[in-house]
């Protein structure tokens, strides 16, 4: 092996960790607010390239877990660790953004924003910066509005632009919170392929969703959460019929299976590491 | 030189001709108007302008003590106005957040005690006449130093716009992405409050207490039924605040009115006529057929 070159290391590093690594690991984590757990005992791992739903009923945790892996929320116990990349880097889709679609701003400023990470606050946008924004909002389907106020678009677009936003943060981990509540089908059909894409492009997808039928169709892996991991596998397995009960037998009864004595769940199998 | 003499004497310009005060109150109205009104436009999208008034409330009794310490002195008017303004901001977003009172009822009780104890404050030592400078301004009235303190808060303002707009935007659009991406949220925001105090200060020196405000929210709330993009707001807010200074001034000239509230009132006028006629006010988009907006 020749000598390396300055940052060769670093690119050596990255690629090697993209090939067969863990990106996030959960350690007995428990999340919550004011002392009551949202997330209780969860243990396992995320390996890069992961695309990952999670699903559970209301109240199961699920948009808990996000803040708590892009450090909003601190762990009440446990931890969680991500491996080879800073928080800042992840991309968050919230599910009630704090975007206020009345601000008199354009689609492109918009979506440029999604550049922060490179161009911060201060610097300014290059030619190709500038091509890679039109690109994402014509990548989202909203090319020829680039110059349209938010405030004139309607929720499906609205949701286009925070999508094609998260296009350039170009994160290798992604969050998105139930991207696909209260959208038209067409809008989701379009968003879906983008996640597709971001999956194929070897980033590592975590999505809170509600539509079981989605899950089976689009992705390799699910985690169903009731405030502990009921399960965690292929959506074949982890959402099945029994699953899904003992899910919203937990959800209903307020209390987790392991509520009466609290100890850590026994760490989950870890064929849900997939490639 | 005859060109000159015939523009001197066109009546909108020879006021300003003719009187080193109205020249005076010109180039103060222009400091505020690029400095304030673009705060001002901030200030309307941070839905924060009923706080913008507390705050402008605030700085009142600040300054009523550095008036019972030193006359009407400017340094010492400004440094307590800066140090009441300053403290109050900080204080009135922590208060509503931690309490059974509402934020409206917060701000509204510190617009009441400033305002009380500011008056009192001034008449245990002033007059009356003194009492009115404090709460209407003296635009008529400029110094040498005030309007050095109204162009100097002006381009810090511009200065700080220019290079943080980016950073402003966000932080007033999506504040929580900012929070994620980067660190500079609390910097946007306590730069953005001390900005506003200043410009407040400025702007109490000119239009007084209770006007200084009309010269920030007022152009902004008329920008805003004209156009859509931000940059433009800025634009087309800081003009609008200019042109209604010059004919506050001519109107209070020719109709022998003070000057801050004429100056108020003209901007007022303006907010008033764009609400019938600007594209994006009640009336017009009420009337224009709703396939405008299809695509």
């Amino acid at each position: 092996m020749g000598r390396r070159l300055l940052g060769d290391f670093m690119t050596a590093r990255h690629h090697h960790e993209n090939a067969a690594s863990i990106l996030l690991r959960f350690d007995n984590l428990t999340l919550g607010y004011d002392r009551h757990p949202a997330v209780h005992h969860l243990s396992g791992e995320v390996g890069a390239g992961t695309l990952l739903a999670v699903v559970g009923p209301n109240g199961a945790g699920k948009s808990t877990l996000l803040k708590g892996i892009v450090g909003e929320l601190r762990p009440l116990e446990g931890s969680i660790e991500l491996i080879g990349m800073s928080r800042r880097k992840i991309a968050y889709l919230t599910q009630q953004s704090t975007l206020d679609a009345s601000f008199p701003i354009s689609i492109l400023d918009f979506v440029a924003m999604g550049l922060w990470g490179e161009f911060g606050a201060f610097r300014r946008f290059s030619q190709g910066a500038r091509q890679r924004i039109e690109a994402a909002i014509a990548a989202v389907g909203l090319a020829g509005l680039e110059n349209r106020p938010i405030g004139q678009l309607s929720g499906g677009q609205l949701q286009r632009v925070r999508f094609a936003r998260v296009m350039l943060q170009d994160a290798p981990l992604v969050l998105l919170d139930e991207p696909y509540s209260a959208i038209d089908t067409n809008t989701m059909h379009d968003l879906a392929r983008l996640v597709r894409r971001w999956h194929a492009e070897g980033r590592t997808v975590i999505s809170v969703l509600h539509d079981m039928d989605h899950v089976r169709a689009e992705y390799p892996q699910a985690l169903l959460l009731a405030r502990e991991a009921i399960a965690w596998g292929t959506p074949s397995e982890a959402l099945s019929a029994e699953n899904l009960l003992k899910a919203r037998h937990v959800a209903e009864s307020g209390k987790t299976p392991t509520d009466t004595v609290c100890h850590a769940a026994p760490p989950l199998p870890t064929e849900h590491l997939l490639p | 030189m005859s060109l000159l003499a015939t523009l001197a004497d066109l009546p909108l310009i020879a006021p300003f001709v003719e009187f080193g005060f109205m020249r005076r109150a010109l180039a103060g109205c222009l400091a505020l108007s690029l400095g304030a009104t673009p705060i001002g436009v901030f200030l309307m999208l941070r839905r924060m302008s009923l706080a913008g008034d507390a705050i402008s409330h605030a700085i009142l009794p600040g300054a009523a003590i550095g008036y019972l310490l030193a006359g009407l002195s400017l340094s010492a008017m400004t440094l307590g106005g800066l140090i009441a303004g300053v403290t109050v901001a900080l204080l009135a977003g922590g208060i509503a957040r931690n309490s059974v009172i509402k934020e409206e009822t917060s701000l509204a009780t510190f617009y009441l005690i400033s305002l009380a104890a500011g008056v009192l404050i001034i008449s245990m030592r002033g007059s009356s006449v003194d009492l009115l400078h404090v709460l209407f301004g003296s635009v008529l009235a400029l110094d040498d130093p005030a309007l050095f303190l109204l162009a100097s808060f002006a381009s810090l303002s511009i200065l700080s716009i220019a290079t943080g707009l980016r950073l402003l935007v966000l932080e007033c659009c999506d504040p929580s992405y900012l929070n994620h991406v980067s660190r500079l949220g609390p910097l946007a925001h306590y730069g953005f409050m001390v900005l506003l105090v200043l410009n407040l200060i400025g702007g109490f020196h000119a239009l007084g207490t209770l006007m200084a405000l009309g010269i920030m929210i007022l152009p902004a709330a008329t920008a805003r039924l004209w156009v859509n993009d931000i940059v433009l707001l800025l634009v087309v807010a800081s003009f609008t605040a200019f042109a209604g200074s010059i004919a506050g001034l001519l109107l209070s000239y020719y109709a022998n009115l003070p000057a801050g509230p004429a100056i108020v009132l003209t901007l007022g006028a303006l907010y008033l006529i764009s609400m019938l006629i600007a594209p994006l006010g009640p009336v017009v988009a009420r009337l224009r057929p709703r396939w405008h907006f299809e695509h």
